[in-house]
């Protein structure tokens, strides 16, 4: 069973949330399957192309993310269905 | 076929996501002769223009914003139902032109995807190349056009570059069917079925862009991205949104009151000349005091409406709107709005009605109608004559340990006691009425842009025209009831004879005129029936006309006090004969009718009072039904009275007043 507060798996993967600020990752899985999942594979969050954490914003939360050459901001709790490698 | 097709009404459709370019092509294909209305029963707007196309004009519909077809949101909804012509009183569009950015080509083509499933001839108008080739890269447009099989236009809105070969191409697609591009071959890999269309659609889309679009990624740290390192930096980015709030503050609290001052005096003296060239009696009273008056109380609201919403269309145009909704976010959430409530409260400082006017950057409906209604809490510029008179009245000179000017604490106090009672009000309504999941937060952060200048004013001018033409209407229509309430009945025909001669006598026979109609009329009558429930406030009835006149707009307060103490209604806040008339005004009993604490009470009545008809107005136009603004003056007259009451009871317990 995974847990979204996970830090690293056992197979290299972690939630976009614990993506260190300026490092490139890859998409592995985007979990759930509600609205928030749709409209985050909608932006194109989709396994298999690559995001990068830019920024957070002053009190911790959002996290801005680059993805598909523009920019998204996101709440951690949307970040954290998300699965990514390094 | 091209004789029938020229007879009949063509409509088309313009599709694109948030910060594409959409309204500035918009402007730029329609002109000046655009119609904005909502669409029917909802809150999105419904903005139309005629276009030339080849010699007939057709109907140029301009879509909301919006990143996808699949409805999640109610903009969403509504422009898949255009597009599909489910929506009524609107034809399925002939043509759709979708406007996709070149600087964000891949999640833009997401919408054309979508678009192509819909069946209808598709015109793909492409915008901000210029910026995109600055950038280092190039895009092959005739191959782009090849994979996506349909037309391909570079257009640029603000030279204009573009419109004539756009017009021709959709032109020529009127009529045809398309040819659907891509398979959808769905991934066998995919857990989720219900997702392997969003797969299959990013696959298409990836081909097509990496056939027709080379990335020069040395160049990849663009200017903007610098600005934005300054602008959300934890210390630099909040100074400077405190700095830009208190620029946008300052200039509708203090700028926009030269030229509303100016149309007041303006208003008043059109009402004084027509009442001087008109016989007296009633159609001159109403006539000046009834209809100027009141469309002078409309107009009004005009400057700072336009000021503020110069400010957020070159915020938002800027891509600086989303910024601040970033940095705020995690705040605002706390009591469950959205960041993007932040200005439109803030700005209610100034005046709740621009305030409640830019609620429409919050998508979601329960967010935005939560934020509504806490909006009249922020104590705005209207409130501020009253507590200056109370201040004046019976703080003046006082202190707080010593040093502290008690007029500055109250008015601080007041401030965040609307504060307060805000965030608790939006956290029992988005547990109870506006009960939601917490919508996601998912924002694009645009890259920043010099705001198109025509845009912004447009923008402007659109927003006051239809406060104008919407609010406007029922502010006159109430501002007539209670002046009616306020003149009628009129004494016997005596009155108005010795009215006239009052007139021709000395001032303060004509102050005592105004006061005794003022007492003897249906207002004062409503004074004398509210007493009972205002007499635990420590209200007396005087105060309750005050109360009622001032429905019309808080400030009225002052004036109807000063009629009702004889001393003429032309006298300010600071006004010393009436401070004096205030603190020698007495009860029927002959009691004093004020102490400090009435005075508090009162002013702690008006933080949380919903006494704002201009309001109450807007409200009903931006939630589209009078529930809201009903539901609003109900719960917030409640807990102005809650509040007062503990205000005066608790006072007297603790032994002032």
């Amino acid at each position: 069973m995974e847990t979204s507060t996970r830090a690293v798996g056992s197979s290299g993967t972690m939630t976009l949330t614990h993506l260190p600020i300026g490092k490139v990752g890859r998409v592995t899985s985007v979990r759930g399957s509600g609205r928030v999942t749709r409209r985050l594979l909608e932006m194109g969050v989709i396994p298999g192309v690559t995001v990068q954490v830019v920024k957070m914003a002053p009190f911790g939360d959002p996290i801005e993310v680059r993805v598909r050459g523009y920019n998204l901001a996101m709440r951690r709790s949307e970040a954290d269905a998300i699965e990514v490698v390094i | 076929m091209a004789s029938s097709a020229r007879k009949k009404q063509i409509t088309i459709a313009l599709a694109g996501n948030p910060n594409a370019g959409k309204t500035t092509l918009f402007n730029s294909l329609t002109g000046l002769r655009q119609k904005v209305a909502n669409y029917p029963g909802v809150t999105v707007e419904r903005k139309e223009g005629p276009w030339q196309l080849n010699g007939s004009s057709a109907d140029l519909i301009d879509l909301p914003g919006l990143y996808s077809l699949e409805a999640t949101s109610l903009d969403e909804q509504i422009a898949s139902q255009v597009i599909t012509g489910e929506q009524a009183g609107i034809p399925k569009p002939d043509v759709v032109v979708a406007v996709v950015d070149a600087t964000n080509l891949e999640r833009n083509l997401y919408l054309v995807t979508q678009l192509f499933e819909f069946g209808i001839p598709v015109v793909v108008a492409l915008t901000m190349i210029n910026i995109f080739e600055k950038q280092g890269h190039t895009i092959d447009v005739e191959m782009l056009s090849a994979m996506l099989k349909t037309p391909v236009v570079r257009v640029n809105a603000r030279s204009g570059r573009g419109r004539k070969e756009l017009a021709e191409k959709v032109h020529d697609l009127i009529g045809t069917t398309p040819e659907t591009p891509y398979l959808e071959e769905l991934p066998a890999d995919v857990e989720d079925p219900r997702h392997a269309k969003i797969f299959a659609r990013y696959q298409f889309i990836s081909n097509a862009v990496q056939e027709s679009v080379w990335h020069n990624d040395a160049k990849s740290h663009r200017l903007s991205d610098k600005i934005d390192k300054v602008l959300t930096h934890k210390v630099f980015g909040l100074a400077i949104l405190v700095l830009i709030l208190l620029l946008v503050f300052q200039t509708i609290f203090s700028w926009a009151s030269l030229p509303m001052d100016l149309l007041e005096k303006g208003f008043g003296a059109i009402g004084d000349a027509v009442k001087a060239s008109m016989p007296p009696g009633i159609l001159a009273d109403l006539l000046s005091d009834g209809i100027i008056a009141g469309v002078g109380g409309v107009v009004v609201f005009l400057p700072q409406i336009l000021l503020l919403f110069l400010f957020i269309s070159l915020l938002e145009d800027s891509g600086y709107m989303a910024r601040a909704a970033f940095l705020m976010d995690k705040l605002m959430s706390r009591v469950g709005l959205h960041g993007k409530a932040f200005l439109p409260l803030i700005s209610s400082f100034a005046c709740a009605i621009p305030g409640i006017m830019a609620t429409r950057t919050i998508e979601s409906r329960r967010d935005r109608f939560a934020t509504i209604l806490i909006a009249p809490f922020m104590s705005c510029s209207a409130r501020l004559p009253v507590y200056t008179l109370m201040i004046a009245t019976f703080f003046a000179g006082r202190t707080v340990f010593g040093f502290l000017s008690m007029g500055a604490v109250l008015m601080l106090a007041m401030y965040a006691l609307g504060i307060l009672v805000a965030v608790a009000v939006a956290a029992i309504l988005k547990r109870t009425l506006l009960k939601a999941p917490p919508p996601p937060f998912l924002m694009e952060l645009p890259p920043y842009r010099l705001p198109n200048l025509r845009t912004v004013l447009q923008n402007m001018l659109t927003r006051a025209w239809l406060f104008l033409k919407r609010a406007g209407t029922v502010i006159l229509a109430i501002s007539i009831i209670l002046w009616a309430l306020m003149y009628f009945p009129r004494g016997s025909q005596q009155t108005a004879v010795s009215d006239q001669q009052a007139a021709a006598e000395q001032p303060t026979n004509d102050n005592q005129a105004a006061s005794e109609q003022l007492k003897n009329s249906f207002a004062g009558k409503l004074g004398h029936l509210i007493e009972p429930a205002i007499r635990p406030l420590g209200f007396d009835w005087k105060i309750g006309i005050a109360l009622i006149s001032s429905f019309a707009a808080r400030e009225v307060l002052v004036s109807t006090l000063s009629i009702i103490y004889n001393v003429g209604k032309d006298e300010d806040a600071q006004s010393q004969t009436l401070v004096q008339a205030v603190k020698d005004a007495k009860t029927d009993d002959g009691r004093p009718a004020w102490t400090p604490l009435t005075a508090l009470t009162l002013m702690v009545f008006f933080v949380l009072a919903m006494q704002c008809m201009s309001t109450i107005a807007v409200v009903r136009r931006e939630t589209n039904s009078w529930r809201w603004p009903i539901f609003m003056l109900s719960y917030m007259t409640a807990i102005a009275y809650i509040g007062a009451f503990i205000t005066y009871q608790g006072g007297k317990a603790l032994g002032f007043g």
